[in-house]
This record gives structure tokens, C-alpha cells and sequence, in this order.
């Protein structure tokens, strides 16, 4: 895939949806184009998080392991969405792993090179951190909800 | 004899025949239920005759505070409102509504008869009258009706007094409630003291009121009676001890979710419902169903409910209102405000029980004017 | 008063000819279906037929000598001769119920209260947004609007269960996955590690659907928080608040209108409801203990 056609595929996708062109065809510099069969690890807790995926199609889960209960999966993120924030922050490594639990098309974008160009362009800098920021509040928000346990017998 | 109907020019009633009135009511069919004094109030029973009226008994009553004391002469109804309303005889607080038994397997279920006894009210106040209408309203002006309501209501013969005996924690007059009934009655009395006993103007509401008066010894009254029974009137009109402006507290109280009044009254307030108890606009109900020991029977009995308890909001898993404030808000809301949206008139007749009888003195006219004068608080629109 | 004392005796000769609205009618049960550990399904046989219903409306059901509870009519509103609740045994009634079988009778009063507006969605998108047991009085809704499928727009069902063992109506849930017309997505709160769907809230299912928020009609109905956030989200795609539906949870004695226990602010959930457009409950939502 062309980086043009990157640009083009990113500027459609809900996450970027209004962005500047011009942040838009930096972001297009840092893509690749991935893919995940059922099963597959898309990262695993404790790995360095130098990435982050926006999901073109499947559904992939979010999950914790715990020795006597297994894969806990605290939820899923579908086609549409964007998925890791770890490499925002230090100490850049992953909380959670994520596993494809059908196969799934996605773009990864490079943490590394993206924490660069924010360093030097701090308007691009600005109008990520605002997106992941709204990602990272609805998530939180949802899960605040899951917390309430809302549909649970009351004794 | 003479006949009189409302509006013309009355009739005077003796105590004599006011016993005759009494007497008539019984020989039609009617049960009569009255004010008596037991217990150290003057309460709502069954009535003998003219001698089982509270003469010469009248009553002090503050805001928490109510006691029985003499008064100088023989007055027959020279007392203020006691703990019943009227609202026991239609709405009785306990009432089976059917039985079921088990049959084939299943079970049928026996309705009640309705009560179809007819029973004649003696005494009725005008703000009393004005409840009346209110729970016609509640209990028979929606999409259903209440039978037994229903049976009840439509069997009632109502006599009448205005009012000429206000007490300090009435304030029918602000609500244009009393202390004259402009209807609502068959026949209305006002009471004119006089030392060798009391006479009575008797006006007639109803065609079945007239009859009845007709066959009651009368005479036409003079003016100067009419004058006395009408200053009477108006004299109780300006001797209320308490005011409300009801579109003042509806306006109020329709905004004031959150106002900080709650919190403060819900220090005072024990939560025991008297108020509800005593209020004769108050419909709230619960059922219990109940089987007998073999299970082979059972039974369904509506009660008075009060919204001051706590499990009154109770949904699987909790009750809504489990604050004291909540459910005070909740009372004096539907009372005062969310009452005319759902039934086109406020909840609130003035009679001033729920004032005598909390136990802890919360005046209901006190907390809808602080909740008026504040302006603080978000509330619903 | 004078008008208002007219009124009412006007009232008094309405009220004459109508029924006993407390008066239960014993109805034989036909089935008894397990749906999960804690909730089931009554299928009754109402004597005489059924006088029919309309979806999200309700019922009063009596256990002889226990007690009555409120529970939404969750059948098809297509096949009025049985009378079909799905009820989650929470109180002694409802367990009562729960130990019923074939040939015992269930005392009936209803139906009662409103409806989903169905009719109001006619050439535009439905959304429905269920959770927990809310999808019992959902139910009756979509197998309107599939048996008339044609008159709608795009139909989606967001069903949110708190884990894969309490969803309910599955067999439903995959008919309705295999049709091509109707887009269902449903997520769990808390997965087994066998799940295959979506974990997460039922709101966030919300963001992704298909459907054109400014000709759609929203059906919510769960608990009362997941209603407000699911609310929300349907006016973040930028659904009017004046196209949203909930349906209410409150205590229920008599379901006509008379004992008052259901009041929230002027309206009385049984009589009123359980159905609201949104904005006639909106002023209440944001507030606490009304």
C-alpha cells in the first residue's frame, strides 16, 4: 500500500475524522499495513509499547491472565476503534495483552517515530493527545459502568 | 312546613329538630356517623342521637399540640377539626377487596359486595367537603375508578356545618376552601349559639335534601338570624391561624428538588406519617395478600399506605426514597404541587391536621413559604 | 370548588361502568421455560383468549396467597391467545412462581400502561437498546417490527447481559442474527473465557451502529443508570431526545393509577408509563430519591 492510500484510508476512519491534511500525511509516514489470524497476540503484557492499532476489521479482546481463573477479558475493541495508549506514557510498556479473537485487519502506527514528530510539532503533538484523550475517557467511562455491575441481583 | 333551598332565604332548626333530623335520616335508611368526644378528641363514630354530639366541648390545637377544654355554653359543633377525616367511612384504612379459594386444580376468586349500606355524614365541614371533591377526583375522576369508592360514595347523605370555629392551624380560607361550602352538600347547617342551646340555619343542597327537610319541624328564618349565621361565617373567615398561597407553593415546590429546606425539615421530622394518617386527601394504599395455615384460602386487603415509609419506594433491589428529606419532599410536593398536574386541583383542603398531629410541630405552610423563599437549589422544570 | 364538585359527580357516573380494575383472573399455566439461573419464562392460558396487548405494556401476576408483582408481557404481540412474562425470581413471589408447573393457574389483572410508539418509527431506522432483564419488555417490540419489517428502516438491536449465562432469549437472539434485515450486537460485562462476542458496556455498542441518527427511533430499557448513559450516547450520534423511548422501574400495587407508590414527580409510572418519550422524564433523571 502507497503512503497516499494510507492517507486516504486514515483520514476516513472515525479517530481521524477532521484532522488537518497535513497531520494526517505525517501520521500516513508512520503506518503499516497488519494483519492477525484468531488467536494471535497483537501484544502481551509487559512488552514495550512502541505502537498503536487502529482496527480496520475483526474484534480484538483485552485481557489480564490470572493463574487460577485464566484469560480474563476486560473488553473488546472492535473495527472503528483504536486500540493502545501505553506508548503515550512511560514507561512505555503494555498493561493489558490484546489477542485477535477473529481475524483482524489493522494499521499499526509507530509509537517511537510519532513520539518524535510530537516532540517537534507540538499543534500534531496537541490534536493527538486531545483524541486519545477522548478515547481514554469514554473507555474509562464504560468501565466505570462495567464496575456498577448494574445488572446483578441485589440481595 | 316550609321548604328552603340554597341560596333562599333558610330555615331555622331547633336543637328539637335537629333531632327530628337525625331520626328522619334513620327511618330512610341511613346510618349516621358524626363527631364525638372518646378518648380525649373529638373523633368521627356512630351516632345515637343529638345528646352523643360534643355539647360544650371545643378544643385548643397548636402545631403539635391538641386538647379538649369547655366552653361556656352548649354548642353542639363549637369545636374545631380532631384527628378523623371523613376519608375512614369512603376510604376505609383497611378493606378486602376479594377472596380466592382454590378450586379445580386452580383457584377462583369470591368478590367483595360492595358496601352498599346508605350512611349519612353529620357535620361536615366545608374544607372537609372540598376533600371530599379531591378524592372524587383521585379515586373516581381517572382512566379507572374504585368500586368500593364507588358504592360508598354513591350512598353518602351529607349534612353539612360551615364553619364558625376556626383553629389556630386552620387556613382553609386562603385555599378558598371554607369556611362556608358553596355545595357539595344535601343540607348545611350553621350553628347560632345561644344560651338555652344552640339553633340552626338550614339551608338544602340537594333534591334529596329538600325532602328531607321537609319533613323536619322548621320555621322560615328572620333576617337578623341569617345576619348572625352569615357574621358568624365570615368572622371564622378572618380568625385562621395560619395562610397559604397555593400557587405560590405549587409555583415553589415544582422547582425546589434540591432545595436545602429538605435536609433541614428531615432534622425535625420523625418519618411516622401521621400526617398522611390524618390528612383527608392522603390516598395512598398497599395490598396484602394473605392464605390461610393449609393454604386453601386467601385473601387480598388494601390498607393506607404512607409515603414517609421507607419501603413505600421499594423496587427490587432498594427503595428510591431512602432519605427522611426525600420522602418529606415527596409528601409536600404531591400535596402542594405535582397534585394539580395530576388531577387538576391542589391536594391541600386547609383543615390544619397535619400540623396538630405531627408530633414534632412541622407546619406545612411554614415549609412551603421558606421553600418559596429560597431561590436556591437546581430543581426540574 | 363548585366546577370542580360538578366534575367529579360527572366522574362518579363515568366510573359506574367500568370493571374492577383489582379483580385477577386465574389463568392456567401452560409452560414453564428456564431462561437462566434466576429468570424464567410463564406461558398462560388466559381464559376466553386474550384480550390482546401492545408491546411494553404489563401485567399484574398473583401467586395465590403470596402476593402480586408488576412484570412486562415479553410475548409475541402477534399470537394474542397465550399470555407469555419472563420473570426474574428475585422476591418470594417471583420464587414462588418460579416452582410453578404445567396446569397450575397464575392470577392476572392487565394489560396495563403504555406502549413502545412502534408506529411513530414507520420509514425510519429503530434502535433498541436493552439491558439485563430489560429486554423482556423489549421483546414484544421487535417481533413487531420484524413481522412488519417492510415498514421500517434499518433495525438494530444493542442487548447488553452482565455475563454470556444471563442472556436472554438466545434462540431468538440467533434467528434474529441470521436475518439479513436486522443488525443485533450484544455485548457482556464480565466474559467466560468460552465468549466469543463483545465485553464491554451496552452503551458502547452505541458509536459503531448502523443507523442514521437523524431519522431513528431509540428504545431504551435497563436498569436506570444504563438508561441515562445509553441515553446519552444515542444523543451524542446525535439522535433527538424527542425521538428516545425508556421504559420505567417502579413500585407497583395496583397498576391503575390509585395507590400511588409509583409516583415520580407528577407522573405515576403505572398508568403514565412504563413507556415514556425520554423528555417527559428527563427532568427527573438528573435528580436524586424522587
Amino acid at each position: 500500500m502507497s503512503v497516499e492510500t494510507f492517507e486516504k484510508i486514515l483520514a476516513e476512519h472515525p479517530f481521524f475524522e477532521g484532522m488537518r491534511a497535513e497531520h494526517v500525511a505525517t501520521l500516513a509516514g508512520c503506518v503499516s499495513n497488519v494483519k492477525f489470524d484468531q488467536g494471535d497476540y497483537l501484544f502481551r503484557e509487559g512488552q514495550p509499547a512502541d505502537r498503536f492499532y487502529v482496527v480496520r476489521f475483526g474484534r480484538v479482546t483485552v485481557e489480564t491472565f490470572a493463574p487460577t481463573r485464566g484469560s480474563i477479558a476486560i473488553e473488546t475493541v472492535d473495527a472503528g476503534d483504536v486500540l493502545g495508549w501505553s506508548w503515550l506514557f512511560p514507561p512505555y510498556k503494555w498493561h493489558f495483552d490484546a489477542r485477535a479473537m477473529t481475524l483482524v485487519r489493522a494499521f499499526a502506527l509507530d509509537g517511537v517515530c510519532l513520539r518524535g514528530k510530537c516532540e517537534r510539532d507540538p499543534a500534531l503533538g496537541y490534536e493527538l493527545m486531545r483524541r486519545f484523550a477522548q478515547v481514554i475517557v469514554s473507555r474509562l467511562e464504560a468501565t466505570q459502568l462495567q464496575l456498577l455491575d448494574l445488572y446483578v441481583s441485589q440481595p | 312546613m316550609t321548604t328552603g333551598s340554597t341560596g333562599g332565604d333558610g330555615l331555622l332548626l331547633e336543637v328539637a329538630g335537629l333531632e327530628a333530623l337525625l331520626a328522619a335520616l334513620r327511618r330512610h335508611g341511613y346510618g349516621l356517623v358524626g363527631p364525638r368526644v372518646r378518648d380525649g378528641a373529638v373523633v368521627y363514630d356512630t351516632l345515637g342521637s343529638v345528646a352523643d354530639l360534643p355539647a360544650g366541648w371545643t378544643d385548643e390545637q397548636e402545631a403539635g399540640r391538641y386538647r379538649l377544654v369547655r366552653r361556656n355554653d352548649a354548642a353542639l359543633f363549637g369545636f374545631g377539626l380532631g384527628p378523623h377525616s371523613w376519608k375512614r367511612f369512603l376510604f376505609p384504612p383497611s378493606t378486602v377487596l376479594w377472596h380466592a379459594r382454590r378450586a379445580d386444580g386452580g383457584f377462583e376468586v369470591v368478590a367483595e359486595t360492595p358496601p352498599a349500606a346508605p350512611l349519612a355524614l353529620v357535620g361536615v365541614r366545608p374544607c372537609e367537603l372540598a376533600a371530599l371533591a379531591v378524592q372524587d377526583r383521585v379515586l373516581l375522576g381517572g382512566p379507572w375508578a374504585d368500586p368500593d369508592y364507588r358504592a360508598r360514595r354513591e350512598a353518602l347523605f351529607v349534612v353539612a356545618v360551615h364553619c364558625t370555629r376556626p383553629g389556630a392551624t386552620c387556613f382553609c380560607a386562603s385555599l378558598g376552601t371554607g369556611p362556608r361550602a358553596p355545595s357539595g352538600f344535601d343540607l348545611a347547617l350553621t350553628e347560632i349559639p345561644r344560651p338555652d342551646g344552640p339553633a340552626f340555619l338550614l339551608e338544602t343542597g340537594t333534591a334529596a335534601g329538600e325532602a328531607l327537610a321537609a319533613e323536619v319541624p322548621c320555621r322560615p328564618a328572620s333576617d337578623a338570624e341569617r345576619r348572625e349565621a352569615e357574621s358568624a361565617v365570615a368572622a371564622a373567615a378572618g380568625a385562621m391561624g395560619r395562610a397559604l398561597d397555593p400557587q405560590a407553593a405549587r409555583g415553589a415546590l415544582g422547582t425546589a428538588w434540591e432545595s436545602p429546606r429538605w435536609e433541614a425539615v428531615a432534622r425535625r421530622c420523625l418519618a411516622c406519617g401521621n400526617c398522611t394518617l390524618v390528612c383527608p386527601t392522603c390516598f395512598c394504599s398497599t395490598v396484602e395478600d394473605t392464605s390461610d395455615l393449609a393454604g386453601e384460602t386467601a385473601a387480598r386487603t388494601r390498607r393506607w399506605d404512607t409515603c414517609f415509609g421507607v419501603g413505600f419506594s421499594y423496587v427490587h433491589g432498594g427503595s428510591v426514597r431512602t432519605s427522611v428529606a426525600a420522602r418529606y419532599r415527596q409528601w409536600i410536593t404531591h400535596k402542594l404541587a405535582t397534585w394539580h398536574e395530576q388531577f387538576g386541583t391542589c391536594g391541600c383542603v386547609g383543615c390544619g391536621r397535619c400540623i396538630t398531629w405531627c408530633p414534632a410541630g412541622i407546619d406545612i405552610t411554614e415549609e412551603a413559604r421558606a421553600v418559596a423563599g429560597r431561590s436556591a437549589g437546581r430543581g426540574a422544570s | 370548588m363548585s366546577a370542580s364538585l360538578e366534575e367529579a359527580s360527572a366522574a362518579v357516573a363515568d366510573a359506574a361502568r367500568s370493571p374492577d380494575p383489582m379483580r385477577t383472573t386465574p389463568c392456567r399455566v401452560r409452560r414453564v421455560l428456564r431462561e437462566t439461573a434466576d429468570t424464567f419464562t410463564l406461558v398462560l392460558e388466559p381464559p376466553g383468549g386474550s384480550l390482546g396487548f401492545a408491546p411494553g405494556q404489563f401485567d399484574m401476576l398473583y401467586a395465590f396467597g403470596a402476593g402480586e408483582v408488576p412484570i412486562s408481557i415479553s410475548g409475541d404481540p402477534g399470537v394474542p391467545e397465550v399470555l407469555v412474562h419472563t420473570i426474574r425470581a428475585v422476591g418470594s413471589v417471583t420464587r414462588m412462581m418460579q416452582r410453578l408447573r404445567p396446569g397450575d393457574r397464575v392470577g392476572v389483572r392487565g394489560p396495563f400502561g403504555t406502549s413502545w410508539p412502534v408506529d411513530l418509527a414507520h420509514g425510519h431506522d429503530v434502535v433498541v437498546i436493552a439491558g439485563g432483564i430489560g429486554l423482556a419488555p423489549l421483546r414484544p417490540a421487535l417481533l413487531h417490527l420484524l413481522a412488519h419489517r417492510g415498514l421500517y428502516g434499518r433495525l438494530v438491536l444493542l442487548y447488553g447481559a452482565r455475563t454470556p449465562k444471563d442472556i436472554l432469549f438466545p434462540r431468538d437472539l440467533r434467528e434474529w442474527r441470521g436475518r439479513f434485515d436486522v443488525a443485533v450486537e450484544v455485548t457482556v460485562d464480565r466474559a467466560s473465557p468460552d465468549w466469543q462476542g463483545a465485553v464491554g458496556v451496552v452503551t458502547r455498542l452505541v458509536d459503531r451502529a448502523p443507523f442514521d441518527p437523524g431519522s431513528t427511533l431509540g428504545l431504551v430499557c435497563g436498569p436506570e443508570v444504563m438508561i441515562r448513559f445509553a441515553v446519552a450516547a444515542l444523543e451524542r450520534r446525535g439522535v433527538p431526545s424527542s425521538e428516545i423511548h425508556v421504559s420505567l422501574e417502579r413500585n407497583m400495587k395496583c397498576a391503575v393509577g390509585l395507590c400511588g407508590h409509583c409516583q415520580m414527580g407528577p407522573v405515576f409510572v403505572c398508568r403514565d408509563g412504563p413507556v415514556f418519550p425520554y423528555e417527559r422524564v428527563r427532568p427527573f433523571f438528573g435528580l436524586r430519591e424522587v
